[in-house]
């Protein structure tokens, strides 16, 4: 009998059709809407990036970060080394603030490795101030105060004249836009990425390692090495959204670049919020934290009280967030990975 | 001389150090909780004791022994109603659940108190120094760090002395037996809490009263409890007493040779430790 083994389901069928409708539109937005709501997307998007890579590691890998905000800074103060002192343009530099990331990863895990549990997360924040306090000594790239991206440099970066033609923008709408667009690419690959990786080998190892890492072991799967594979792509993720981030902002300094809150408590209330360990968490943590980010603003620290209440209350009440609440009543995946056997007759040997 | 002197300084600011861990310590070491939202405590401690001055006109040393009682409260409820639902095998919800805690509280101080720099006030105790040979030592600092000796050595005998600690370490080797035998893991929990925050209190006097604080203080308060405890190792205080006598003498040292090198050298003394004895300095034979 012809049977197979699959992800797919009616609604995942459904969830892509509508994410390729959703891409369309969001790829042909800057065609129709006002350079505030480009501003809130490109916000939007970086926010999810970081929010994916997080729940990567903590969700999937168990490995609970508070550091990074290292990889952040790392990979901003990458971009702006690679613009300010090679003189190589924003763009293209993104890439090389992943790999400043990367680069800062590797020793960041050996260290943070040797703690287990809740103290690795407070081990990554403290290399995250090590990195924050070596690179407020960088006195070319301003030391303590910052500094920011030469006018030459962001005037003439790739793409932005093609923009400003195509669309008869401004420079600096025509700067959004890119950079908007950018943030898209990166958040689809990442969303992309991740579910890839997670339907792959390594993904069924990674989510063995989660739910029980001794009986992962027992049956052959590497633990240790997932632990770096997770750790090594999510740094690497993160310090692109961070080049990419300081690259739209154009200015930069060591606490701002740095900031445990701006990129990593806001990030793990997304991720709570939206639902730890799915794909589909982070995308409603986000939009969840943006109507409430543009309803409270004005209320300065009650903001952060608010969230900080919020994550309290959801990790007690429904820990697996507000995904995962509509999830379990209604069995509904839009990113499946759980693999089902479908097609075959299971009575065929009956008769 | 000089250097003598940095040092001793050095010395004495790890008593300060100690005292912000060994409540840190005392949670982990009974029910494997990492309190995120400890330096926090710490800073609040200090903004309750200046409540406590401003509106009772006491003096700081004074105002503890009414915030002690308040605080010791705070931390049973705490655990008893909140922290004790997070505990488990998964790790994620304590460590998301004090994580949330700080960044509430320091906001909700912030709100309360403003961004400021506050301070205790100070009298002449408070600005004393003692001639000790060829060096001069503040009165401050040998307060402090004699009270986070006291505090070691009060904590070790509640430990190892009293119906309670034996309680303490049964619940911390094994809960479930322990509630065999007539202990509710719950209210061990949530007293063991109550005295990590008395030790905090302590700690905050002695934080008001060298420095100014404001409400953002706490997360750095929390690093540096932390590398104290990874320092000397889980579960021993004495090693954790070390480990802030380490921490501080690394960040006096630094900052002699250049200010902005103080708190940087006091995070590569804790990485040298964690790359050449991962477990500390006095690890516990099993954990």
């Amino acid at each position: 009998m012809a049977y197979k083994v699959t992800t797919q389901t009616p609604a995942s069928r459904i969830a892509a059709i509508v994410g390729a409708i959703a891409i369309v539109v969001l790829i042909a937005l800057p065609f129709f809407a006002g350079r505030g709501t480009i501003q809130d997307m490109f916000f939007i998007l970086t926010m999810l990036v970081l929010a994916q890579f997080w729940n990567l590691l903590a969700g999937y890998g168990g490995l609970v970060s508070i550091g990074q905000q290292a990889f952040v800074g790392m990979g901003a103060y990458a971009l702006f080394g690679a613009v300010i002192l090679w003189g190589l343009d924003p763009v293209p530099s993104i890439l090389l603030a992943g790999v400043a990331a990367l680069i800062i990863a590797v020793p960041t895990a050996f260290f943070a490795f040797r703690l287990s549990g809740a103290y690795f997360a407070i081990g990554t924040w403290v290399i995250a101030e090590v990195v924050r306090l070596l690179v407020a000594q960088w006195k070319t790239l301003g030391g303590g105060t910052g500094t920011s991206l030469p006018r030459s440099a962001t005037r003439d970066m790739w793409f932005v004249e093609m923009i400003e033609e195509a669309l008869g923008v401004r420079s600096a709408a025509a700067r959004d836009i890119l950079a908007y667009w950018l943030a898209l690419i990166l958040a689809i690959a990442t969303i992309g990425g991740i579910y890839w990786l997670l339907r792959t080998r390594r993904g069924l190892a990674l989510a063995a390692v989660r739910d029980n890492t001794e009986a992962a072991k027992s049956v052959g799967v590497d633990a240790g090495r997932m632990k770096w594979i997770v750790f090594l792509t999510s740094a690497f993720g993160t310090g692109l959204a961070g080049g990419l981030i300081y690259m739209q902002k154009a200015r930069i300094s060591p606490d701002a670049a740095f900031s445990v809150t701006d990129w990593t408590a806001y990030v793990i209330f997304i991720v709570v919020i939206g639902g730890i360990g799915t794909i589909e968490g982070p995308i409603i943590g986000v939009l969840v934290f943006f109507a409430l980010q543009s309803l409270l603003a004005d209320f300065g620290s009650w903001y952060l009280m608010t969230l900080g209440v919020l994550a309290i209350v959801i990790m007690l009440v429904a820990p697996r967030g507000l995904w995962g609440l509509l999830s379990e009543r209604t069995g509904l995946h839009l990113f499946p990975i759980r693999r089902r056997l479908t097609g075959g007759q299971l009575t065929t040997s009956e008769e | 001389m000089i250097w003598i002197d940095t040092i001793i300084q050095g010395i004495l600011l790890g008593g300060l150090y100690a005292l912000f861990a060994s409540g840190l310590s005392l949670v982990f070491g009974i029910m494997r909780l990492v309190n995120l939202a400890h330096g926090d405590l710490i800073v609040m401690g200090a903004y309750l004791i200046l409540v406590l001055v401003t509106l009772l006109g006491l003096s700081p040393f004074l105002a503890v022994f009414v915030a002690v009682p308040l605080m010791f409260a705070l931390g049973w409820f705490l655990q008893k109603f909140l922290l004790n639902r997070t505990l488990g095998e998964d790790i994620l919800p304590p460590l998301l659940v004090t994580f949330g805690l700080s960044i509430a509280l320091q906001n909700a101080l912030l709100e309360g108190f403003s961004a400021d720099s506050q301070r205790l006030p100070t009298n002449a105790l408070t600005t004393a120094s003692v001639d000790a040979g060829p060096i001069t030592l503040g009165v401050m600092p040998l307060l402090t760090f004699a009270s986070a000796v006291l505090v070691i050595v009060g904590l070790n005998q509640l430990f190892y002395r009293t119906e309670l600690g034996r309680a303490f370490r049964a619940t911390s080797d094994d809960a479930t037996t322990a509630s065999l035998m007539g202990i509710k893991p719950a209210n061990i929990f949530a007293t063991a809490t109550g005295i990590a925050l008395v030790i905090v209190t302590i700690a905050a006097l002695y934080l008001g009263l060298r420095a100014n604080f404001d409400p953002n203080i706490g997360p750095a308060r929390l690093i540096y409890a932390f590398e104290a405890v990874i320092i000397g190792g889980l579960g021993s205080l004495w090693g954790t007493l070390l480990g802030g006598i380490i921490i501080g003498v690394a960040q006096t040292v630094g900052a002699a040779i250049n200010p902005e090198w103080q708190i940087l050298a006091g995070h590569i003394a804790f990485l040298v430790v964690l790359l050449v004895r991962p477990r500390g300095l006095f690890p516990r034979a099993n954990d």
